[in-house]
């Protein structure tokens, strides 16, 4: 996938994924679920690293990764350690970071590993370096841009919340295959139930990117999916001006603004930082038996191609269904909660893919993130079947179903209905002939049947789509 | 009679359940020393009177019930270290940069004391951050040795060794990272061990080298150690390296020293020992013999590496965990005007440590950079394991060592505090006994012509603290320091 002007760039990813599925935090007992609370009120002692105080690893989390490393294929070691990662940023309570280490003499928990994925019609694998544990730091925040800003505030509600550093090998190369790779990362995270990637800064990126014989450049801070395509297109498009115009591209690491959507230098590589990695004093190595394995391939839940394969085999739904569905743990699980007590699979695929995606779109949200329930798509789909209403009704009915309401109590309410009577659809159909008396000349020429479609739409919109197609249909040619 | 402060903790203690004093007595009587002595030693940096008044009232009244009965140390003082946390009390390491800092929890093992019944009655005085020998590198000022206050207590812990000394209390807990619950132990003639690594828990303990470092007693005999001990050891999920290995009836020590095999290591008899420490160890040993044991010579030829090996771990580590003070959340801030968060951290640094802090943060921060990390750290460890095999060959052949706890006995104030080298040299013979992670008590065997006290280290295998600590126990009572109190003390 070579840009037309031949230069090729290369991106690799680090996927930093928060573990707010666990209870707890890394390494205290305060509560995971931060995320909407009063700045600097989710903390104690140890989260806030007060002197004297000590990290107790949660134990579930180690259970985490090793989920996630056996999901991605990755070699998960049998004795694992934290190691300091000293720096001095105001969002770390200590000054320095328990992280893991692959350099001297350090184990992270995964060691390589693959992800499969569909970038376009093309099928695509990229590999990890590792995948790591560590913890989060604070989190800042500014007044509007990180460049403008007088002043910076800390919440240090983040802080110790357990992450999983997945590394990727430099082999992405475009910006939507980025997209398409985090997509089925996210997928699996989902599908294994360590994180709820809904909240936000529950997945964050750092992305390296150069032009082949160029340096390399890593911009730091994209905080969600969506800003990662945006700050790779960006960075791609200031490098290769640079190259076009002559210019050398400097070894840099260089921040994602997202407010003012340009990457910021941070530091060159004559600054770059010395992290002073040494191992975790207060922490000891942890091991990981074939016992622990063992429970977690048996905990493993059904990854999103299985479950892909299985949905197409089990409801005879085309591929290309199933693994759209499947992009979205909370989808595929509301597709098939749905065809469980609505036996036609791909009406609802073609529903849930179409008008309730559309609608979703729009919104900007997800769709357990509504309060659409499986019980209610399935009774709007009965009452199209039985004729109570149309197509064209029910499209409507999607958006007051996503705040919760019963496609049925919408129709009752809004006295939405399949309009029948003859009667009334034969008045409606002569005063759009007396209306449109061009398209009528048209529809009698009979040249174009789309001009008597459009008629039919005219009695439609009379009736605010409630009208039954076919009888209008009849009536409509009967009068002309 | 003897006089109250004049029994040791273990038979204080005994007094108290037998109804021959009161809680609210000792402790008043405690605190009148305190008044009298802080002048003339200053070991204490904050006296939690009216609190520890009050609860020796509430625990007069709990001694008479059946529940107090089972609190082994009710209505028992202590003074705990200044880098111990101790709730709503200052907990400052004796350093600008944590003044005003209180923290909001317990250490576990003030937390253990609390169930136990004992009461805080002070914190004490120790070099800033645990670095120093001398308890001269004290934001609050030095210690002074209550045998000759013209001379330093040795440290860290020196507040805690001073205050027992003195007999300002008759329980103290120190911390030992290369020597700093014996160094002081030694100099001031009382009784202090350094447990094995990972006995007693370390969390509330303000890190300087967490990889060295355990919090001990500090107390007029090895008895009461034995007892302290008992309280305050054992595994604690708050600390991850604390073990899971039962908490032996210290107090009960050995039955006798028939047949302990005693190794003698040639090398804490080396150059620089002085003469009259040489002879008091040698005496002890001698008193040892004539108790039952026998003696062999050993050899640890690595230790003559355990000094640069344990200042190079001790300052790497200190040069991270000492990373958290930064004027943003606790503690001293320096403000500059229209600077950045880099601005005022590094002002706030500046100003709270002092030189021997910044100079171990700064070697230490130079130690671990790209480039010299194997050359230094790495090799340190490795030197560190090279240690650690030296002592496991000598204690399987034997079942405990003994030497010297310090080359000299306490200098004068102010004479080596400028000379960092000479300082450090303070710690040939207990850095050794941090790297090699063993337990070590240092009891007083005597005193030199100045009539300073003169410490002996009993060092014993993994988890062997109430072998250790019998020993110390046979030792002193034949020996009877215990029964002398420093002049300034005895009144
Ligand atoms: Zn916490």
């Amino acid at each position: 996938m070579a840009a037309d002007d031949g230069m090729q760039v290369i991106i690799g990813l680090e996927v930093h994924i928060q573990l707010n599925k666990l209870r707890t935090k890394l390494w205290c007992s305060c509560t995971s679920a931060y995320h909407g609370k009063e700045p600097n009120t989710v903390l104690c002692p140890v989260c806030l690293a007060l002197p004297g105080t000590l990290p107790v690893l949660n134990k579930r989390a180690v259970e985490f990764a090793i989920l996630l490393g056996l999901a991605l294929k990755g070699d998960v070691q049998k004795e694992t350690f934290f190691y300091r990662k000293n720096y001095y940023y105001p969002d770390m309570c200590k000054n320095f970071q328990i992280s893991q280490y692959d350099k001297a003499g350090g184990v992270p928990i995964c060691v390589g590993g693959e992800l499969a994925f569909r970038a376009g019609k093309e099928a695509r694998t990229v590999h990890f370096m590792r995948v790591h544990m560590e913890e989060d730091p604070g989190r800042l925040a500014y007044d509007g841009s990180i460049t403008t800003s007088p002043v910076a505030y800390v919440d240090y509600n983040r802080h110790g919340m357990a992450l999983l550093e997945a590394v990727t090998e430099p082999e992405l190369r475009s910006p939507e295959e980025a997209r398409a790779f985090l997509k089925k990362l996210r997928a699996i995270v989902e599908h294994l139930g360590i994180a709820d990637l809904g909240l936000e800064g529950s997945m964050r990126c750092d992305a390296n990117i150069s032009y082949k014989g160029h340096a390399r450049v890593e911009v730091k801070n994209i905080s969600s999916m969506k800003e990662v395509e945006k700050a790779l297109m960006f960075e791609m498009m200031r490098q290769k001006q640079k190259i076009k115009g002559g210019g050398e591209i400097v070894q840099e690491t260089r921040h994602w603004d997202e407010v003012r959507r340009v990457t910021v230098s941070l530091r060159t590589k004559e600054t770059e930082k010395d992290y002073r990695y040494f191992p975790e004093p207060d922490l000891v190595p942890v091991a990981i038996d074939k016992k622990m394995l063992d429970a977690a391939r048996k905990a493993m839940p059904e990854l999103p191609d299985a479950r892909i394969q299985r949905i197409v085999k089990q409801y005879q739904i085309p591929e290309y269904d199933a693994s759209v569905l499947c992009d979205s743990k909370a989808m595929a699980d509301f597709y098939e909660a749905t065809v469980k007590i609505f036996d036609d699979p791909k009406d609802v695929s073609n529903w849930l893919m179409g008008d309730v995606s559309r609608r979703l779109n729009e919104d900007l949200v997800e769709i357990e993130e509504t309060k659409l329930t499986p019980k209610a798509l399935a009774q709007m789909l009965r009452l199209i079947k039985d004729g109570t209403i149309t197509g064209k009704i029910a499209k409507g009915l999607v958006k007051g179903m996503l705040s919760g309401a019963m496609p049925a109590d919408l129709v009752k309410e809004h006295a939405v209905k399949r309009i029948d009577d003859a009667a009334l659809l034969g008045n409606l159909a002569r005063e759009v002939i007396v209306e449109n008396p061009k398209v009528v000349a048209e529809v009698k020429e009979g040249k174009n049947p789309r001009t008597f479609e459009f008629l039919v739409g005219q009695v439609m919109k009379k009736t605010k789509g409630q009208a039954d197609p076919e009888l209008t249909r009849e009536i409509l040619k009967e009068l002309l | 009679m003897a006089k109250l402060h004049e029994n040791t903790a273990t038979e204080l203690l005994r007094m108290l359940s037998a109804g021959e004093t009161t809680p609210v007595e000792v402790m008043a009587t405690y605190l009148e020393r305190i008044g009298k002595l802080e002048p003339k030693i200053h070991a204490l940096t904050f006296v939690n009177k009216d609190a520890a008044l009050k609860e020796a009232e509430r625990a007069a009244k709990e001694l008479k019930g059946a529940k107090g009965k089972k609190k082994p140390l009710l209505g028992m003082p202590i003074v705990v270290k200044e880098c111990i946390s101790t709730t709503g009390i200052q907990t400052t390491c004796c350093s600008k940069i944590l003044q005003g800092y209180i923290p909001p929890y317990d250490a576990t093992v003030v937390t253990r004391l609390k169930q136990a019944g004992a009461i805080i009655i002070a914190k004490s005085n120790m070099d800033e951050f645990a670095m120093g020998s001398s308890t001269e590198r004290s934001c609050y000022g030095p210690t002074m040795n209550p045998w000759d206050v013209n001379r330093v207590p040795g440290g860290s812990s020196g507040g805690s060794g001073a205050a027992i000394a003195a007999r300002e209390a008759p329980l103290a807990l120190g911390s030992d990272t290369g020597g700093s619950i014996r160094c002081p132990a030694a100099y001031c003639g009382v009784a202090g061990i350094k447990s094995t690594y990972g006995r007693v828990s370390r969390y509330g303990l303000v890190a300087y080298a967490n990889s060295l470092e355990q919090i001990g007693p500090i107390t007029i005999t090895a008895r009461d150690s034995a007892m302290l001990l008992e309280v305050i050891a054992g595994k604690d999920i708050a600390d991850s390296t604390s073990v899971d290995v039962p908490v032996d009836k210290y107090s009960q020590g050995i039955a006798s020293l028939e047949g302990l095999k005693v190794g003698i290591p040639k090398e804490f008899f080396g150059e620089g020992l002085k003469a009259d420490v040489k002879a008091s160890v040698e005496k002890a040993v001698d008193k040892m013999k004539e108790l039952g044991a026998t003696t062999q010579e050993v050899s640890l030829p690595s230790i003559k590496y355990a000094l640069p090996t344990y200042y190079l771990i001790a300052m790497c580590e200190a040069s991270s965990n000492l990373a958290r003070f930064d004027g943003l959340r606790y503690g001293l801030r320096v403000d500059v005007p229209k600077g950045n968060y880099d601005a005022m951290f590094s002002k706030t640094r500046q100003e709270g440590f002092g030189p021997e802090v910044r100079r171990r943060i700064i070697l230490g921060t130079y130690a671990l950079s790209a480039g010299y990390y194997d050359m230094f750290y790495v090799k340190a460890l490795k030197a560190r394991t090279i240690i650690q095999d030296d002592f496991k060959k000598a204690l399987a052949k034997v079942d405990v060592l003994v030497g010297p706890t310090m080359p000299t006995t306490a200098f004068e104030i102010g004479t080596k505090v400028d000379d960092p080298l000479t300082m450090y040299l303070e710690d040939i013979l207990t850095v050794p006994i941090n790297l090699a992670g063993v337990p070590s008590l240092s009891v007083p065997v005597g005193a030199d012509k100045a009539g300073m006290p003169i410490g002996m280290q009993v060092m014993g295998n993994f988890f062997k603290e109430q072998q250790v600590l019998g020993v110390g126990m046979a030792l002193e009572d034949v020996l009877q320091f215990h029964k002398k109190l420093p002049p300034l003390a005895g009144a």
